[in-house]
């Protein structure tokens, strides 16, 4: 045997590491980058950091192939040619930002409201807001409207927090997780840690997903459900646990307005409300005195079912009583949602009795004494140790809302909100349900600031943004009639209604990191051409100037007359704020930041400093002093250690101060980002013991809260089984109050403000033929790739490159379809090709493909026969934007009635076989790709690393 | 013809265990190692067409899926595969040249890309498919264990393992000696019946994948339902039974 050779296994991994945060995802975990020679050698998690542990993922691991993609954009591009052509012409930056000043600073001084801003997946919405409020459009919004903010105003109206990353379950303690529509992200790391300990700890877990991949696949139970039916699901959980007495009425009494009255007098102004004090404190009746009392008072023993007299002759009854009355109506039993939901009753019984042996026979009990809201002081804290998390998979259909609020209802009643095992709040959460503020933009003057932030929560008709005749007043048609609580906006319909002009036409289309001609629209063929298309009387584009920000050669690029080449995230400073949606844990609050750990190599600039040049330009008041000077002369890093909201309150909660020795709250500090740097980029303090659960109802952590500046004030966050704001629109309808809906609106608005949670079927499934279009056609989002949108990436596209089109074998079998065989999926809306692949995990009556695979040919700088254009495929192009023709003529959005959100998991199609694959087949709806001027062409071989392989 | 180390098996048997019951598929330890290994050991990992059609690179670590059975009992499967190396490595005895070795110290099989002549017969030899040859480069490679990591004296001692177990989101990879039965990994694959991949081969792999748990249809002693589906539900009875109930609060 020969010698065997010597290895060299101890060369350093690199001449210096640096501490960021990651962006190959929403996660926002922390990262430890390994730099060599200036190049990145390697990516990995930070151990310390409090989001990831030291883990990282696929698409983490992933990022030398996006710093170093050939799609990064180069210089700022001027267009040169017809929108969707992609010929552009590289400019200076001064020759940008000159454009754009004189293109925004027209707008700002005539009617600030032709400026549609619109952010991606912007992680800088606290920046990207506060400039929309600052140049005076109330047209601002990022993507949750598309993503998931059915999610969020849900969890907001109802219990001050939401899925989403606004909390999660308590890994450590639960003995029984629920999880409903999550395939990946929201947050992606965390749950996947999260998911082992339940394993190793032997806690029962149940996957209700139409798809059984990732998550659902290592699940103790998969619960295969038809889309969007989830919230009959959970009514007949809801139905089994009240028919058996086994809800926490202790709970309940104290942390949610159970109690609460509620007035009982149809067709006068107030029924429907909470019957409320002269001092307008909400009423219950105390059954041991037989009066009416404060809802907050605690010397009382409430009442929850019966009916009472209110000193002005009306009745009133508490809302336990409503809510019992609607979950036990006959059609909420499990037999009775079976057949619908494709869940056996056995299965929905037996959960049931599942989630109330496990919350009331194995409640745990924590050895934390702990005082609540009215000064009681308990001496250990108790938990219910059931668990839930749900993303789009219930929020993207027009039901969204009421079957997310379903869910929180379902986890009040079984006393499990910020419990030991529970679902817990991650601070700045909990905040009052809903949270303030309310939107602005009501009003828009020329060359004035909004006068608050245009994104909020309302209250009630009068804080919607209509005219007179009810007509909106955003281009999206937030806070309309239409979508009264559209907390995130509507980004999907933006592009379509400034097209046709409706409310209004406007000049300018800003948007960054917002693939609109790809995945973050649907109709995207339909957008592509409305980007594209001309006033035919003027010949002016309908949407007349379009810049866009975004860091890589997209399709969203090849229709922008200007585009602001942006840095990749290891280039750049970025602020993780708490301002924003929070990282962290339910024990300990947390922020981030970004800092450039490279230098770019190209003539690009960091968004968020472009933005506040182009402020500065604009002399927007809050970017510039009385002078006319900047008033953060160093860009984003600056605005973001010395910005503030409140005296004392500012992006980052860390090292404020002028020693850096304050948390929360503090003096700006100028030094602050030093500060983080040197901390590994982020900060985090343990909530106390005392504060760490019933946050809120919890004595201690309302005081911490509003020390922090997470709060106003520390007032306790009532829990909303019934969500009275709601009501208010539907007394509008019903012709009470000062605002009132058109009369072509009122049925629509009394059938969907139900205060209580109502399940109808989605609204593209009632408004097609069944029978032309039998199947639900859902994406789920591939672990590896989702939120990077990694076509761009060498690596990732080696993973997914292709995305077929699955479907159970016994669906297959009926259609006479094999696998591979190429198909055609259509909906009422239009059609496209794929490649059928059979399996036996999916819902029977659903075909799914993964999402955000398929791109243009030519986009991201694949070449033109890159199977990501020839095989792959976007179901977005089969969803319209707009319902079929209702009644009236009218199509109303293809989104819930409540907040607006996307319903893009509402889609119906059928498969059509093809036979032999013809070749000719038009690849319709792709259009051709464009070409990025000035780069070379693209490597056919990659070699990246050998140079930092050591001599041996 | 190569031999294998004159006390084969070795004493010391560096290798992985993987966690079939948590492991969700996510690639995050293909990735990763594809990352430390870009720049590592055996750099490059050279990708063919990575902005083309076919785009094909060298990857030590693949995640395969797939399902298995029907109904109720089908499962998806994610499957993440490497070198197992083995005790009795094919890939090293059948290799001409004596660059396929096995390191007498630890069990780790390696390549000498010194005397690989590129002839591939050591994937051909090779089972389980985990051998990947550079076409760039003319050379095979496969995973070294990060043999650029376990060893390195310039890393923290917690850094010292596979890039891939550094990595795994759900803590599916363990790295240590299966050699010794006292190490945790041996304990685990005692513990937890870990096994062989395809033990007819008779390659003796060091590596071991974990079963996945069974899974819980019911939930400890929680009854199959929380009352008599027969029997007609009267709400009026309860709510007589809540206007009794007076709350403290």
């Amino acid at each position: 045997m020969s010698a065997e050779p010597l290895i060299a296994t101890s060369t350093p991994v690199g001449d210096e590491a640096k501490f960021t945060t990651c962006y190959m995802c929403a996660c926002r975990c922390g990262i430890k980058v390994h730099l060599k020679d200036g190049k990145v050698r390697y990516i990995e998690g930070n151990r310390d950091h409090p989001v990831n542990r030291g883990v990282l993922c696929a698409k983490g691991s992933a990022g030398i192939m996006t710093q170093y993609a050939p799609s990064r954009l180069r210089k700022p591009l001027k267009r040169v040619g017809p929108r969707g052509a992609g010929e552009f012409q590289e400019i200076e930056w001064d020759e940008a930002l000159g454009i754009a000043t004189e293109w925004l600073g027209r707008i700002r001084t005539t009617d600030p409201k032709q400026l549609a801003f619109f952010t991606g997946r912007d992680q800088s919405q606290a920046l990207t807001s506060w400039w929309a409020s600052e140049f005076g459009t109330p047209n601002y919004a990022a993507h949750g409207g598309f993503c998931s903010v059915n999610m969020a105003a849900a969890g907001m109206y109802s219990i001050g927090g939401s899925f989403w990353e606004f909390g999660e379950p308590d890994f450590e303690h639960t003995r029984y997780f629920m999880l409903f529509g999550v395939a990946e992200d929201h947050a992606s790391n965390p749950l996947k840690i999260g998911i082992n300990k339940l394993r190793q700890r032997g806690a029962k877990f149940v996957s209700v997903n139409p798809v059984r991949t990732g998550y659902s696949a290592v699940a103790d139970q998969w619960l295969g459900i038809r889309p969007g039916t989830d919230g009959l699901l959970v009514f007949a959980l809801i139905h089994e646990l009240l028919a058996a007495d086994k809800v926490d009425f202790d709970y309940l009494a104290r942390y949610t307005n159970a109690p609460w009255l509620v007035i009982d007098a149809p067709g006068k102004a107030g029924h429907g409300l909470f019957a409320r004090s002269a001092d307008g404190r909400p009423l219950l009746w105390d059954g041991a005195e037989q009066r009416l009392a404060s809802a907050m008072d605690t010397a009382v023993r409430p009442a929850l079912v019966g009916r009472f007299a209110l000193p002005n002759g009306s009745e009133a009854v508490p809302v336990f009583e409503l809510l019992a009355r609607r979950f036990l109506a006959p059609e909420y039993a499990p037999a009775a949602v079976a057949a619908r939901t494709g869940v056996p009753a056995a299965t929905i019984r037996a959960i049931a009795a599942e989630l109330a042996h496990v919350a009331f026979e194995q409640s745990i009990v924590l050895d934390i004494p702990w005082t609540d809201w009215a000064g009681r002081k308990h001496a250990t804290t108790v938990g219910r140790p059931v668990s839930f998390h749900a993303m789009r998979g219930i929020s993207a259909h027009a039901n969204g809302f009421h079957t997310c609020r379903a869910l929180h209802v379902l986890q009040m009643l079984l006393g499990s909100i910020d419990v030991p095992g529970g679902w817990r709040y991650k601070p700045p959460y909990p905040r009052q349900a809903p949270p303030g503020p309310k939107p602005s933009g009501k009003t828009v003057a020329a060359g004035r600031p909004l006068g608050g932030p245009p994104l909020g929560y309302p209250l009630g008709p009068e804080d919607l943004l209509v005219d007179d005749t009810g007509r909106a007043l955003r281009i999206d048609k937030a806070y309309s009639w239409e979508a009264p609580l559209a907390a995130h906006g509507l980004m999907h319909l933006v592009i379509a209604n400034a097209w046709k002009g409706d409310p209004y036409p406007i000049d300018t289309l800003f948007m960054f990191m917002a693939n609109m001609s790809w995945n973050s629209a649907m109709n995207t063929e339909g957008t592509r051409a409305m980007l594209a298309d001309r006033d035919p009387a003027t010949g002016e584009y309908k949407i007349p100037r379009i810049i866009y920000a975004d860091a890589f050669w997209s399709e969203m690029v090849a229709y922008a007359d200007l585009v602001l080449p942006d840095t990749t995230y290891l280039e750049r400073h970025d602020c993780i704020s708490i301002l924003d949606r929070p990282i962290g844990s339910p024990d300990a609050p947390a922020d981030a930041i970004r800092h450039p750990v490279i230098k770019p190599d190209r003539d690009v600039r960091p968004f968020q400093d472009v933005l506040i040049e182009l402020g500065v330009r604009l002399k927007l008041p809050g970017l510039v002093d009385a002078a006319g000077h900047a008033r953060y002369p160093g860009g984003y890093a600056d605005y973001m250690a010395r910005h503030e909201r409140a005296p004392g309150v500012g992006l980052l909660a860390g090292w404020r101060g002028s020693a850096g020795d304050k948390t929360g709250r503090g003096a700006a500090n100028p030094r602050q980002i030093e500060a983080y740097i040197a901390n590994q980029g982020f900060w985090t303090q343990p909530i106390p013991d005392e504060a760490k659960y019933y946050k809120h109802a919890n004595l201690s952590y309302l005081a911490y809260a509003a020390s922090m500046g997470f709060v106003g004030e520390p007032k306790p966050v009532v829990l909303q089984l019934y969500a009275e704001p709601l009501q208010r629109f539907r007394l509008a309808a019903d012709g009470h109050g000062p605002v009132t809906p058109p009369a072509a609106e009122r049925a629509r608005i009394r059938t969907y403000f139900d205060p209580l949670p109502i399940w109808y079927p989605p609204f593209e499934e009632a408004a097609v033929d069944g029978a032309a279009f039998p199947l639900h056609a859902i994406t789920q989002r591939p672990m590896a790739v989702y939120h990077s949108w990694g076509g761009h990436n060498a690596w990732q596209r080696q993973i997914h490159g292709e995305n077929p089109l699955y479907m159970h074998r016994d669906t297959a079998r009926r259609l006479g379809i094999a696998d591979g065989d190429w198909v055609w999926i259509v909906s009422h809306h239009a059609r496209v090709k794929a490649r059928a692949r059979l399996m036996t995990g999916v819902n029977p009556d659903t075909v799914w493909t993964w999402n955000a695979i398929g791109r243009a040919p030519g986009a991201a700088r694949l070449s033109p026969d890159a199977p990501e254009a020839t095989r792959g495929f976007l179901l977005n192009h089969l969803i319209s934007e707009l319902l079929p023709v209702q009644d009236g003529g009218y199509r109303y959005a293809n989104a819930d009635p409540v907040t607006g959100q996307a319903a893009w998991y509402d889609l119906r199609v059928r498969i059509e076989r093809i036979g032999a694959l013809d070749t000719a087949v038009d690849l319709r709806p792709l259009t051709p790709g464009p070409q990025m001027p000035g780069a070379e062409a693209p490597p056919t071989r990659l070699r990246y690393g050998a140079e930092f392989r050591e001599a041996p | 013809m190569t031999q294998l180390p004159d006390r084969a098996p070795t004493a010391k048997k560096l290798g992985l265990v993987i966690d079939l019951d948590i492991c969700v598929g996510c690639h995050a330890c293909a990735v990763n190692c594809k990352e430390w290994n870009s720049g590592g050991f055996a750099a490059p990992l050279t990708d063919f067409n990575p902005y083309g059609a076919d785009p094909a690179g060298v990857w030590f670590n693949r995640v395969h899926t797939f399902e298995a059975g029907e109904g109720l009992g089908g499962r998806t499967v994610h499957f993440p595969k490497s070198c197992l190396h083995c005790d009795d490595a094919p890939c090293v005895t059948v290799c001409p040249t004596g660059a396929s070795y096995k390191r007498a110290a630890d069990g780790i099989v390696l390549v000498d890309e010194a005397k690989c002549i590129g002839c591939k017969l050591c994937a051909w030899a090779c089972p389980y498919g985990a051998r990947e040859y550079d076409v760039g480069e003319g050379v095979m490679k496969k995973c070294t264990l990060c043999i650029d990591r376990i060893y390195n004296e310039t890393m923290a001692e917690v850094d010292r393992v596979p890039a891939c177990v550094s990595t795994c989101p759900a803590s599916a990879r363990h790295f240590g000696d299966l050699g010794d039965p006292t190490s945790a990994v041996s304990k685990l694959v005692a513990e937890r019946g870990g096994y062989d991949l395809m033990p007819e081969q008779a390659t003796k792999p060091v590596n071991k994948y974990l079963p996945p748990r069974p899974r819980q249809t019911g939930c400890g002693s929680a009854p199959a339902a929380l009352r008599d589906d027969a029997a007609p539900l009267a709400p009026e009875g309860l709510f007589l039974k809540w206007v009794d109930r007076l709350l403290s609060r």
